[in-house]
């Protein structure tokens, strides 16, 4: 009784610490994360649709799945471009950062769009 | 005019006088164009030689694709279903084929034409490997560059240009994926330390280019898939993993694995093949580890944490391990394929898959062709490693694992030296620039000592340093000179001995033949293009040509004409049945051929010329594999003894044999030597023991002026009364 009780404190205390540290991010983050959770929820969506109807054509499957798993990398990294707690990034203008980010987006659609069949 | 005439000399001089940065910077690019220059013409020997053409086998069959690319445009290529080959199955070319060097070399013929220089497909091709051995001149000095230094760089540009490991698969004429694809190779992990190093999307997406490149150039982008994983690995363990390292992977992972799957060859194999799913495991891993890392930055507790760590972890684990498990025990996920297995397990192939064991390409590697292929850089690897270790940092850890595992592998087969090549000229280079340079501050460092203890007034601790100094720089300088004379003896020695492989064991186009002649004259022999331009002008159109599968490229190529089985070697069975064919009695042969409509029989004979290669050297791995399939050819039947003879003591089932009738066909009147009895074999060295021989459902159409090639026609059948 004494251990689940306190594990369970446990996990109260981690779940508050986790959300009283994660409101001090900046707005900005806060938005890619958003933009992160989305394509992965996404491409969950994609996968228990797959698991219910089958995978044919395949390379439909992967290109949607890979295009929502690739969208969501590429904002991680972006975020991890923009955020100021970076030391090895300091030098990099924000604007690169997004450019970039950008610019590997639209290779990864274009790709996509050939692959979707 | 008689002012202008005395302006000194030394003014004049002045007016061209660089600073040093400029001296150095026209040094470095008049080297690096050198380098260029050099890398491209010591490829040119059997060009100079013979004339431009393509050499070996498989060339034959990339010529071939390139000249249809050319011809009916990219869409038809793409969609080329080949009626040629593999009769009576066909190859469906567009989906079996690495199209990344057709296509350079379609896109260099068209701007070739676009600006007006009127070549011919051929002349591209045969030129293309020599270029791309140029630019991986270039592409080294920049990662010498990125990983130590300009000097290492440079070095390692001299180094690569003339390398015999590299060079034996890049000659002018050969046409074949390595000559493109070690310049792609090399590309791709330039950009990817690059990527690493400065955590950049917009060089990670370039790196992602870089292996679709390599993934359309060669089967080899395996190892590329496998050692960057294994790279990340090691950099997490080791501590030095960073967020650059994250932007990097996870961007040319996903990028390049869609690129990859774009090219119909390779297909879904990124997430169904058991040789990719290292990279996908370590991209999930890495998902995992920064996670923690983020959350860890987050919690300020750290019991917190470690009790978060221990549920995240184990689920995990359990997830990845449940996921592989289930991949693997259903099927889904294949197992290593043989081409790749037999790597890590050098007997398997020899058991398992007779096809992929005779080939010579295949067998493991000898310390001779170590050093026949590497030369010095053979003592300089290590050298090159200690200096790596010293400094280590995230690209030299990156190069020391690419040298590693690529010399593990070039010792398990003799074909991936080529792969080991550049890793090995990289270090060499790190060793070769950082001795030189020491050596250098030790000549130049005395020099300023010897200035600033005269000029400056010394006390008593200045002066005892100073004659220290004075007493240990005579020994210091002595010996600097002599290492460096010896470094320099060396390269000069290296790049001596690299033009002579060059020039004497890797310039053979393999389908003309070259000998000394009686007083020492050369003596060509260009039998095969004979033989092939007979069939093509003799032959009817629709003629079905049965061979070994070695000249099947050769014979679509230059021949024109339909092949039963050819150099793609993807049906084992249907290569075993031409083995069996060639096996066996002319009467059972006669069945098989009929079944495959075969009208005309190609062998190659070197009894009257001596050569070697030819298909009675080769008798055996035909029963092997024709044995395999079919268990009515026992190889035992065709020795004596467990020995391989050919002359009056050979097996009765060996002297009947299709493959020896064929060869044989009246040779036993034929006086090939002088003070030898007719009917001697120069290439086994014996006199051969069936001499009368009578050939009933073949007959013989051509056989070229040394003997090498010997066209057998099918009679057909007779007519029945």
């Amino acid at each position: 009784m004494a251990r689940e009780k306190s594990s369970k404190d446990n996990a109260q205390a981690l779940f508050h610490s986790l959300r009283s540290a994660y409101a001090a991010t900046p707005v900005n983050l806060k938005i890619i994360d958003l933009y992160v959770g989305f394509a992965i929820f996404t491409a969950l969506i994609q996968v228990v649709y797959m698991a219910s109807v089958g995978s044919f054509p395949f390379n439909s499957f992967l290109s949607g799945v890979l295009s929502c798993v690739g969208t969501a990398v590429l904002a991680v990294c972006l975020r991890i471009q923009v955020n100021k707690e970076n030391k090895e990034f300091k030098d990099l203008p924000p604007e690169r950062a997004f450019a970039d980010f950008v610019l590997c987006n639209l290779v990864l659609h274009l790709v996509i769009m050939n692959f979707l069949g | 005019m008689a002012a202008v005439a005395n302006m000194p000399v030394s003014d004049l001089l002045k007016s061209f006088k660089l600073k040093t940065k400029q001296q150095e910077l026209l040094i470095r690019v008049s080297i690096l164009c050198l380098v260029y220059i050099l890398a491209f013409i010591t490829r040119l020997f059997s060009v100079l030689r013979y004339e431009s053409m393509i050499h070996e086998f498989d060339p034959y069959f990339n010529y071939r694709t390139t000249l249809y690319l050319t011809q009916n445009g990219f869409y038809d290529f793409w969609n080329w279903f080949d009626y040629e080959s593999w009769y009576p199955l066909g190859r469906i070319v567009g989906g079996t084929l690495y199209p990344g060097l057709m296509v350079t070399a379609a896109l260099i013929y068209r701007i070739l034409h676009f600006l007006r220089f009127a070549v011919h497909i051929r002349e591209v091709c045969v030129l293309t490997a020599p270029f791309f051995a140029s630019n991986t001149t270039l592409v080294a000095y920049f990662f010498g560059k990125e990983i130590w230094d300009t000097g290492a760089g440079l070095v390692a540009a001299i180094l690569i240009a003339v390398c015999p490991g590299y060079i034996s698969r890049s000659v002018a004429g050969s046409y074949d994926n390595e000559g493109v694809a070690i310049f792609a190779l090399l590309f791709t992990f330039y950009l990817f330390v690059k990527a690493v190093n400065t955590g950049s999307l917009a060089w990670s997406l370039a790196s992602a280019f870089g292996y679709f490149y390599m993934v359309s150039a060669w089967g080899g982008y395996v190892f590329i898939i496998n050692l960057i994983p294994l790279y990340v690995l090691v950099l997490l363990i080791t501590g030095r993993y960073s967020m650059r390292l994250y932007v990097a992977y996870n961007c040319m992972y996903v990028l390049g694995m869609l690129l990859a799957m774009q090219i119909r060859f390779v297909g879904f194999q990124h997430v169904q093949s058991g040789e990719h799913m290292a990279a996908m495991g370590v991209f999930f891993l890495m998902q995992v580890f920064y996670f923690l890392d983020w959350v860890k930055h987050m919690l300020s507790d750290t019991k917190l944490f470690q009790a978060f760590l221990r549920i995240t972890v184990t689920c995990a684990v359990a997830v990845g391990t449940i996921a592989l498990g289930l991949g693997m025990l259903s099927g889904y996920i294949s197992p290593w394929t043989g081409r790749f297995y037999s790597l890590l397990d050098p007997t398997y192939a020899k058991d398992h898959i007779p096809i992929i064991a005779s080939v010579s390409e295949h067998q493991p590697t000898a310390w001779s062709s170590f050093m026949f292929d590497f030369h010095i850089l053979l003592f300089l690897f290590p050298a090159g490693l200690y200096f790596c270790f010293k400094r280590l940092s995230d690209a030299t850890i990156f190069i020391v694992m690419y040298g590693l595992t690529s010399m593990y592998f070039a010792g398990v087969m003799v074909r991936l030296i080529l792969v080991a090549t550049p890793a090995v000229c990289l270090i060499s280079a790190i060793a070769v620039s950082a001795t030189v340079k020491n050596l250098t501050v030790l000549l130049r460092s005395k020099n300023k000592g010897v200035q600033t203890g005269s000029t400056k007034g010394s006390s008593s601790s200045k002066a005892s340093s100073k004659a220290l100094l004075d007493q240990s720089q005579p020994f210091q300088k002595n010996g600097a000179i002599a290492l460096l004379f010896g470094a320099f003896y060396l390269l000069s020695k290296y790049a001596t001995h690299c033009t002579w492989v060059t020039s004497e064991a890797y310039s053979s186009p393999s389908i003309v033949l070259a000998a000394r002649g009686a007083h020492g004259s050369r003596v060509i022999f260009d039998d095969y293009r004979e033989a092939y331009f007979w069939l093509r002008q003799n032959t009817p159109p629709d003629a079905k040509v049965m061979s070994w599968w070695d000249y099947g490229y050769q014979i679509t190529a230059m021949g024109n004409r339909t092949v039963i089985v050819d150099n793609n070697t993807w049906n084992n069975t249907h290569i075993a049945t031409v083995g069996r064919a060639m096996s066996s009695y002319e009467d059972e042969a006669i069945e098989i051929m009929r079944s495959l409509d075969v009208d005309y029989v190609l062998v190659v004979f070197g009894g009257v010329t001596g050569y070697s290669s030819d298909d009675i050297n080769k008798f055996l791995w035909m029963v092997r594999i024709g044995g395999g399939v079919f268990p009515v050819i026992k190889e035992p039947d065709y020795l004596v003894n467990g020995e391989y003879r050919v002359d009056k003591g050979a097996a009765p089932k060996m002297l009947n044999c299709l493959m020896y009738k064929l060869c044989y066909y009246r040779f036993g009147e034929m006086l090939t030597e002088y003070g030898k009895p007719p009917g001697y074999d120069r290439a086994r060295g014996v006199e051969i023991g069936n001499k009368d021989i009578k050939l009933e459902h073949l007959e013989e159409a051509f056989t070229t002026s040394n003997w090498i090639v010997r066209i057998y026609k099918v009679k057909p059948p007779n007519n029945r009364w």
